[in-house]
């Protein structure tokens, strides 16, 4: 049976997709960023490095997201 | 307690302003009728990137998580900073998810997820079943914006409830003229606000109490000092399983409530997603400096009204701020309270009207008709969540919001893997989101409150010594309620697919998936393959080899 298909194939697939797995695990690492030293601008450990990894998060979904467009 | 005017002035004022807003909103992106569920419950399913960033924010951004999270981390300490990672891991894990749901949704022009699981797995008792789970977990979530509002008119001396039927009754009537463009629009006012305000406090408070350094300080020399062992600013070795499961469950849990799906679904195109999967996690940032200002309250010496925590944040304001700034911020949150509580109501109402009216009730009805009923829903939903907080102690509001929570974990066989594969029985996902739901809520059901004055529904920490563990660990409930649901699916999977039991027409295409902006929608295509695939299967649906 031939498949109506009028919609353009495409995919979602792509290897830099597995960069994500990187702000999904990191941040529930908790020997990581369990601790109060070092501080900075005198926020403990845990406190920086969890805010720090929002940046991760952000850089992570950027990166799929354009590499995903150019392929 | 006196009437603090200045401030009540102030927040009345930008209430307004907004509720004008949410009435003009109805002529916003003007549609050529507003009397049909794509237009009313989804705003035209063509927002693009901006608004969409601010909708989807201000959708899950609530005010009570605004109220609520600080005073988690006011009580509890580095607990309470688990929406941190949770909002952190929440885009990454359903960034590839997402353009899935909306491709397949966009294609058969499914509003909510109960719409999808009937298309997926041609069962409406199927979708009946996801969407009453939906509209159960969404109201006390609506209930408690209720309780954020409360908690800033507390603080401005404004007591009874009278102010809160007010501003919901202004709520309700722009939400039923204009739909989900109101909450869209005026989340540009309230995003803007929150930012302001925590960007000034932020900066300021700090400044004022000595450094983050010694607001640290103050509040580690609070929890050393408290008995509580679980408490201080950073996690025990018994905590830490409890703070990872309930981070990673909350974030599987995120986008199965409807009102989250709801924001997806109004976006333009695929690439509005992804990019608002890469820009949302500013809102993090905010909610991790939002959390810290419940260790600014105790180095700030601030104490709660009563026994009720949330008013911590309120309070904190109250103390450091002139009025005028202090009415802006509880605008800020105020109007926070409205964003949520409109696309929540509106997506309880598309639930309703698609998988329970248009499929049990009156199944021939029209487009007009169904938009409606959705209005008309919106408004019965919005009137229970005021009642819910009249007659009910606002604390079984928030043990139901709790609850809501593992019990949506529950729909993630059937809504979410269901977007990749079709091998999971219908009867047999059924039976697991019934064991998940079960084995759920014995659970919390068995959980006391960490003051010791509840015995049930007190928290979402299961000690792992009731399983028979010798250890004083505790995990969160839904991560395990969901894992029991997986097993009895996959299980419950291999018997029905051995005893040949018909597993229903699947409506959708593998090319639906990836569908986009644009793509040809055959639908005639569609309905005589459907006929064609039941007719090979005969009548029972198509039995897969």
């Amino acid at each position: 049976m031939p498949a109506p298909d009028t919609a353009p194939r495409r995919s979602d697939r792509s290897p830099w997709n597995w960069l994500l797995l990187v702000p999904i695990v990191l941040p529930l690492l908790t020997f990581v960023f369990n601790a109060d030293s070092p501080r900075l601008f005198g926020f403990p450990r845990f406190y920086w490095l969890q805010l720090a990894f929002i940046i991760v998060g952000v850089s992570g979904t950027t990166l799929v997201y354009r590499m995903g467009k150019r392929s | 307690m006196t009437i603090k005017w200045t401030q009540l002035i102030i927040f009345a004022v930008l209430f307004l302003l907004v509720s004008g807003m949410g009435f003009v909103a109805a002529r916003w992106r003007r549609p050529q009728t507003m009397e049909h569920l794509d237009e009313w419950g989804l705003g035209g399913r063509n927002f693009g990137s901006w608004v969409s960033w601010f909708l989807i924010g201000g959708d899950l951004y609530t005010a009570y998580t605004f109220v609520a999270v600080p005073a988690l981390v006011f009580g509890a300490g580095a607990m309470g900073f688990f929406a941190v990672p949770y909002t952190v891991v929440v885009y990454p894990l359903v960034f590839l998810v997402l353009i899935r749901l909306w491709s397949v949704s966009h294609r058969h022009g499914y509003v909510t997820p109960a719409d999808f699981v009937r298309g997926r797995f041609g069962s409406p008792v199927l979708a009946l079943v996801i969407a009453v789970t939906g509209i159960v977990a969404t109201m006390p979530y609506i209930a408690l914006q209720l309780v954020g509002i409360e908690a800033v008119l507390k603080s401005m001396g404004v007591t009874g409830h009278w102010p809160i039927i007010v501003a919901f009754g202004i709520l309700a009537a722009y939400t039923y003229k204009s739909g989900l463009r109101a909450p869209a629009l005026i989340a540009f006012v309230k995003d803007t606000l929150i930012y302001i305000v925590i960007i000034v406090a932020v900066l300021y408070i700090p400044y004022k109490l000595g450094g983050w350094g010694s607001i640290f300080d103050a509040a580690d020399a609070k929890f050393t000092k408290s008995p509580n062992p679980s408490d201080g600013i950073l996690l025990n070795a018994n905590n830490q399983l409890q703070y990872v499961t309930l981070a990673f469950g909350s974030a599987l849990a995120l986008f199965l409530y409807p009102h989250s799906v709801t924001g997806v679904l109004a976006s333009k195109n695929r690439d509005v997603i992804k990019r608002n999967m890469s820009a949302l996690p500013a809102y993090s940032l905010l909610l991790g400096l939002i959390a810290l200002l419940g260790f600014m309250a105790i180095a700030a010496k601030v104490t709660p009204i009563g026994t009720d925590t949330n008013t911590i944040v309120p309070q904190l304001f109250d103390k450091l701020f002139p009025d005028w700034f202090v009415g802006i911020a509880f605008a800020a949150i105020g109007i926070g309270a409205l964003v949520p509580a409109a696309i929540m109501s509106i997506a309880a109402a598309n639930l309703f009207t698609r998988n329970i009216y248009k499929e049990f009730l009156h199944k021939t009805a029209t487009p007009k008709q169904e938009a409606n009923v959705s209005k008309i829903t919106s408004l019965v939903v919005k009137i229970g969540a005021v009642l819910c907080i009249l007659l009910l102690d606002p604390q079984f509001s928030i043990d139901l919001q709790l609850i809501g929570g593992v019990i949506i974990l529950q729909t993630l066989p059937a809504v979410a893997i269901g977007l990749y594969t079709r091998w999971l029985h219908r009867w047999a996902l059924l039976a697991g989101w019934a064991v998940g739901l079960g084995f759920g809520l014995w659970m919390l059901y068995q959980i006391p409150n960490a003051a010791g004055t509840k015995k049930h529904f007190g928290g979402s920490a299961f000690p792992l010594a009731k399983f028979g563990f010798d250890t004083k660990m505790t995990v969160y409930v839904g991560l395990v309620a969901v894992a029991a649901n997986l097993l009895v699916v996959v299980l419950a999977t291999l018997l029905f697919r051995a005893l040949g039991t018909p597993s229903g027409i699947d409506h959708t295409h593998p090319t639906d998936y990836t569908s986009d902006e644009g793509d040809v929608r055959p639908v005639v295509e569609d309905t005589k393959r459907d006929a064609l695939t039941a007719l090979i299967n005969g009548e029972g649906g198509n039995r897969r080899s």
